[in-house]
This record gives C-alpha cells, sequence and structure tokens, in this order.
C-alpha cells in the first residue's frame, strides 16, 4: 500500500520539524546501537570459549591415572596406579555402543634427528583414532592406521613446526628420522588448531612404542570420544559409570579422585553452556530495558508532538479526514523514523564492532565481537513494532477528540 | 405527468438546512449550561444567512452543530434532507467534505502548507489526485485574486490574503453549504469588504451561505438576518439586499 500522498505529507511534516525528528530518531538509534554493542560483545565473548575448547574434540573424554591417596581391599595408599591394554580393550568391549572414537596414549620425549638437526620433542604413541580425539588436521601424507599398530612399524606423523625444525623448506614425506636411535620412516605431517605446542608433537603407533620402549602392554591414558548421539547429562553419566567401573576393576576406593579420573569434556560443556545462557539472558534483559527505554523515549515525543499539532488534525478534520487517516499519518510517520534511526543505529553498532574485530581478544576474551543475521532481522521488526505503538496509542488518542475541541487547542 | 411536477416543486422548496427544536448543553462540573433552547431554523439552498447575536448567544454552537463539528442533544436536524443522526466521526467526516466548506475567525491555516497545498487538502481528502488538486486549487485561487500568492506560507500573507485563501478553501469541494463564524473578526475594515464581497460573489453564484457575526454592518450585507438571545430565536428577517434581489 505506497501511497505517494501520504509520504509527501510525512515528509513535509519531518522536514518541517526537523529538530523534533531528530531528537526522537537519536533515542532510538541510541537505543539499538546499545542493543548491538551489547550482543556483538557477548557473542565475541562467546566465540573466545569456543574457540578456547576448539583444540580437542567436543565429545572427548580422558582416562587418567596417578597413585591412590585411600587404603582399599588390603592395599596400601601411594600404589601407583598403571593402565594396560586389556583394561583399554574392557572399555572397548563394554561400551562399545557409547563409544564413537578410542585411543590409549603413552608420552615419551625423545630427540629427534634429521640429518645436522636435532631436538627434542613430546612423542605420542596413539591408536589411529587419536585422529578425531585430537582434531588432527593431515596437511601431507597419512595419519596412524591399524596396518601400522599390526605390523608395529617404524612409522611417525610430525608436527607441521617439527618438520620446519628439521626440514625447513625441504621436503619431509618419506625421510627417515633417526629417533633414541632407531630409523622412523616419516609418513604425515600435520597441523592442529591448538596452538604451537600442539605442533611440536610427533605420533607413533602405540604397539611399536610398546615393544621397543619396555616391551609391556602399559599405557598411560585413554582417550575417548563419547557417541554423539548422546546428549549432555547421558554423556555425563556414561563418564560417571565408566569411574566407578575402573576404580573397582582396578582396585581403587570409590571416592579415590587422586588415584583415577575420567575428564569428561561434556561436563565442561555443560557449565560453558549454562554459563553462556547465563549470560545471554543478562544480555537480552538488559538490552530489551534499552530498547523499551528507547521506545518511551520516541513515544513521550509523540505524544507532545501530537498535543502540538492537535490544532492541526482539527482543521484536517474540518475538512474531511476521517480519524484513521490522521491514525495511519501518525504512525506511518513514527514507524519512518524508528526505522530508518533504528537502521543508522545498527549500521553504526555493526561498524563498531568491525573495527573492534579481535584487538581485544588477548586482554578480555572477546574474539571477533559481531551479531548474527536473526538478531539484526529481530531487532528491525521490533523497531518497526515499537514504532507502530509508539505512534498508534497517541494518534489514536488525538484522532477521538472532538473537532470543536481541537480547533479550539493551541 | 402530475407527478414529475410535484418532484420540482419538492426540489425548488428543497430545504437546504432544517432544524427543529434543536437543544444544546454543556456540562460545566456538575451543572450544565442549557446554551441552545428550542431552535427551529429552516434555510433553502441559495440562501445568505447571517446569525446575529452577543457571545454566549449561543450562534457558535449553533454553527458548530450544522458545521458536524458537534452534536446536539435533542430535536432534529436534516442537511440536504438527511436526517443528522448517531453520527460517529467517519460519516461526519465523508459529509463534511462532501456538502461544507468552513471560515473561520482565526483563519485555520496549515502553517507548514503553502497557499496552493493549503486549498488543495479538502481535495486530498476527497480523493482526487495530486495533479488534479493543484489545477482545481490554482482556479480557485485565482478566483480570490491570490493566484501570485500560490507558493508563499501563510505567515507570508496579510490577514485579508489568509482569509481569502481560506474561503478558497472552503469553495474547493464545491460543496452545498459554507459555514463562516466571524469571517471578518481578525480584519479591519478594508479586508472587511473585500472578503464580505467575495461572499456575495459565491451567493450570487447560487451558493448557501451562512454567517455568524456580532458586527452589523457585516449582516447588513447578507440577505437574512436572524437574531439570537439566550439559546432561543428572537426575530428573523430578510434585509434589504434581499428585497432588491427579489425585485431584480
Amino acid at each position: 500500500m505506497f501511497d505517494i500522498d501520504r509520504w509527501r505529507e510525512i515528509f513535509q511534516s519531518i522536514n518541517k520539524n526537523r529538530l523534533r525528528s531528530a531528537l526522537s530518531g537519536f533515542t532510538v538509534a541510541f537505543a539499538i546501537l546499545l542493543f548491538t554493542l551489547l550482543f556483538g560483545i557477548v557473542s565475541g565473548l562467546s566465540n573466545s570459549f569456543k574457540s578456547a575448547f576448539a583444540d580437542d574434540a567436543q565429545n572427548s573424554m580422558f582416562v587418567r591415572v596417578w597413585q591412590t591417596s585411600k587404603p582399599y581391599k588390603g592395599l596400601q595408599t601411594g600404589r601407583t596406579v598403571q593402565l594396560k591394554n586389556s583394561d583399554f580393550n574392557y572399555v572397548k568391549d563394554e561400551y562399545a555402543a557409547k563409544i564413537q572414537y578410542q585411543s590409549a596414549r603413552i608420552y615419551k620425549n625423545f630427540t629427534l634427528k634429521y640429518k645436522n638437526e636435532a631436538n627434542s620433542y613430546s612423542v605420542r604413541a596413539v591408536h589411529p583414532d587419536h585422529q578425531f580425539l585430537e582434531k588432527t588436521i593431515i596437511d601431507e601424507g597419512r595419519y596412524l592406521n591399524e596396518k601400522d599398530l599390526q605390523e608395529k612399524s617404524k612409522v611417525i606423523v610430525i608436527g607441521r613446526l617439527i618438520k620446519e625444525d628439521l626440514f625447513g623448506e625441504k621436503p619431509a614425506l618419506g625421510k627417515r628420522i633417526n629417533m633414541n636411535g632407531s630409523s622412523y620412516l616419516v609418513i604425515g605431517i600435520f597441523s592442529d588448531e591448538g596452538g604451537d605446542n600442539e605442533e611440536r608433537l610427533a605420533y607413533i603407533p602405540i604397539t611399536t612404542a610398546q615393544m621397543i620402549y619396555g616391551n609391556n602392554d602399559y599405557i598411560s591414558q585413554i582417550n575417548l570420544g563419547y557417541n554423539p548421539d548422546l546428549n549432555l547429562d547421558q554423556a555425563i553419566s556414561f563418564g560417571n559409570q565408566l569411574e566407578r567401573d575402573l576404580r573397582s576393576k582396578l582396585n581403587i576406593h570409590p571416592d579415590d579422585q587422586s588415584a583415577l579420573s575420567v575428564r569428561n569434556m561434556a561436563e565442561a560443556n555443560k557449565n560453558v553452556g549454562s554459563f553462556m545462557a547465563i549470560l545471554y539472558a543478562i544480555v537480552i534483559l538488559v538490552g530489551s530495558g534499552t530498547l523499551i527505554a528507547g521506545i518511551i523515549g520516541i513515544s513521550n515525543i509523540m505524544i507532545f508532538v501530537i498535543k502540538e499539532r492537535t490544532k492541526e488534525f482539527g482543521i484536517r478534520k474540518a475538512l474531511g479526514a476521517q480519524p484513521l487517516s490522521i491514525v495511519w499519518m501518525v504512525v506511518q510517520e513514527s514507524v519512518f523514523i524508528t526505522t530508518i534511526a533504528g537502521y543508522l543505529g545498527l549500521s553504526l553498532g555493526t561498524y563498531l564492532l568491525s573495527l573492534i574485530g579481535d584487538s581485544l581478544e588477548e586482554d578480555y576474551f572477546i574474539k571477533d565481537p559481531s551479531v548474527s543475521t536473526e538478531i539484526v532481522v529481530g531487532a528491525t521488526l521490533v523497531l518497526i513494532i515499537s514504532g507502530l505503538i509508539a505512534g498508534y496509542i497517541p494518534a489514536k488518542r488525538a484522532a477521538n477528540i472532538k473537532p470543536i475541541e481541537a480547533l479550539r487547542a493551541d | 405527468m402530475p407527478l414529475n411536477i410535484e418532484y420540482f416543486r419538492e426540489k425548488i422548496n428543497q430545504q437546504m438546512i432544517k432544524i427543529e427544536k434543536l437543544h444544546k448543553s454543556y456540562p460545566i462540573g456538575k451543572e450544565s449550561i442549557h446554551v441552545l433552547k428550542g431552535i427551529d431554523l429552516h434555510i433553502k439552498e441559495g440562501e445568505f444567512v447571517s446569525i446575529m447575536g452577543s457571545s454566549g448567544s449561543g450562534k457558535s454552537t449553533l454553527l458548530n452543530i450544522v458545521g458536524l463539528l458537534d452534536i446536539h442533544d435533542e430535536g432534529n436536524y436534516y442537511l440536504n434532507g438527511e436526517l443528522i443522526k448517531d453520527m460517529n466521526e467517519k460519516k461526519a467526516a465523508i459529509l463534511r467534505n462532501k456538502f461544507l466548506g468552513f471560515v473561520f475567525q482565526s483563519f485555520n491555516l496549515i502553517s507548514y502548507k503553502t497557499a496552493l497545498e493549503n486549498v488543495a487538502l479538502p481535495l486530498y481528502y476527497k480523493g482526487v489526485n495530486r495533479k488534479d488538486r493543484l489545477e482545481i486549487a490554482m482556479d480557485y485561487l485565482e478566483k480570490v485574486g491570490l493566484k501570485e500568492w500560490a507558493n508563499h506560507l501563510p505567515n507570508e500573507l496579510s490577514g485579508g490574503q489568509k482569509q481569502r485563501v481560506a474561503i478558497a478553501r472552503a469553495l474547493v469541494t464545491k460543496p452545498k453549504v459554507v459555514l463562516a463564524d466571524e469571517p471578518t473578526g481578525a480584519l479591519d475594515s478594508t479586508t472587511t469588504d473585500s472578503v464580505m464581497d467575495l461572499l456575495k460573489d459565491i451567493n450570487n453564484e447560487g451558493m448557501t451561505v451562512f454567517v455568524i457575526t456580532h458586527e452589523e454592518e457585516v449582516a447588513a450585507q447578507t440577505k437574512r438576518i436572524v437574531r439570537l438571545k439566550d439559546g432561543i430565536i428572537v426575530s428573523d428577517e430578510l434585509t434589504k439586499n434581499a428585497k432588491q434581489a427579489s425585485h431584480v
């Protein structure tokens, strides 16, 4: 319903009352600006949290062991708990349905040497699934596979930074590295979003490590990825159950936290999730407060405006204006001002957020603050509706004043 | 065909405004003031009537009711043969736009619109398109001698000019009745004469003109004077203008 004449009337009225229109526009623009900044900064915080956990898979669980701190079943305090292949297989058989990925880990520290370059690095002996648990990104070659494990091959996957240290610009794939006196074939080069430390690692088959370094079936830790079909609560109870079962299998006191623990990302996720939910709730509360203040501001101005124009409305009515046409005239003007001003506020807010960018990430944990399309569309709708309300209520009242009274007004 | 003759006789005697036993009170606090106490008034098409009376006599109230700006309490009011009853704002607005033109003492022009736009405004509410509106409005401005002032704002015009713009605005929809509430009240004697001449011209073209005034000189230029006192009509007589006109 585009009525050029009505728009002409509205522009004439806005143009005649520039200060008033600018003031009411400013109220709305400012409210929306604050709203945008608030939302953007919280989304920046949320981004920081997400990237802090980006290193590992969101569904990972780590089973780790240390020394017992409580006597149990005649066993003394201070016993070192040792995980073995049998424990790994027990978990694998017992919980197959609840597990997506599973890998053991043995930690070693070795000097890696290629030609004249040598350096000491952390080396992890793992299963092939480890790639998905650690979100290892293969840049060249391949990761470890089942065949490597069966054959106990002396193969190695090295981090991007090890490759730079030892090989520089030259190709590393297919070359042999000397590790602690044994020769390993480089089959892959990887990178990792977890940062530099994660890229100064090397991975070898767990079976190879067990055979060469100790000739036993010990493992340091079991890493799991729970089945993504489980929801957070189910995943948390799975973690608790696993913890209880392993303690009983390994003869550990049920409450002995320092002997065996399962670090469950589901719990961290749940905590972060509820923290972010509270943060968003606060923002929505404060943000809608700001918006409401803006709406009340523009309502006030509209009430004043309509009082000022009562006589004009009386004249228009005497000339044949129907009440509804006056209501629409005011509402359309109000919606027009709120929409334009709100859009300006929104654009300015988005622009400021883009200026901030990642500059606050180091000190304030705000990463890439921005507002989503849904928020923008939602805020625009809120603006239009608020313009409607802000204009409609006083306009309806003004339109209902008898023309004789309106004409008498000054 | 006798029926046809009857029809024409009725048409000739058509009452433009017919008021029977009209009453109006205004509440003031707990009391109420009885302003119009049973007015009977018949005005035919083409009459030039002035209502005289001191302030408080009820003449403005009468004009407001006739102009559908206010509603009466008791009695009947027929405008152009239509009984005015159960008026809502929308219906009143349509009738005002169709049948009535207003001229006010304080002109009531819209300050941010030019003379031309002010004159064209009633046509906007009538639904005439912009091009035609401005053309018609310009014709009427020319008629009141203000074509050169078409694009001036009201505050750039003299009192007499403003009232002529208001008259052009009242005429632009070709109403049945022009209602003028103290049209010369804010003008000096020279401009008063020019405005009255304009109203006379309009009446001579056949339009019904209904003027409210408290000035004898103004009333004397109309064709019929109705005097109100304390809410009742005390006299209703034709002036010599009317007698002259009927002799011509």
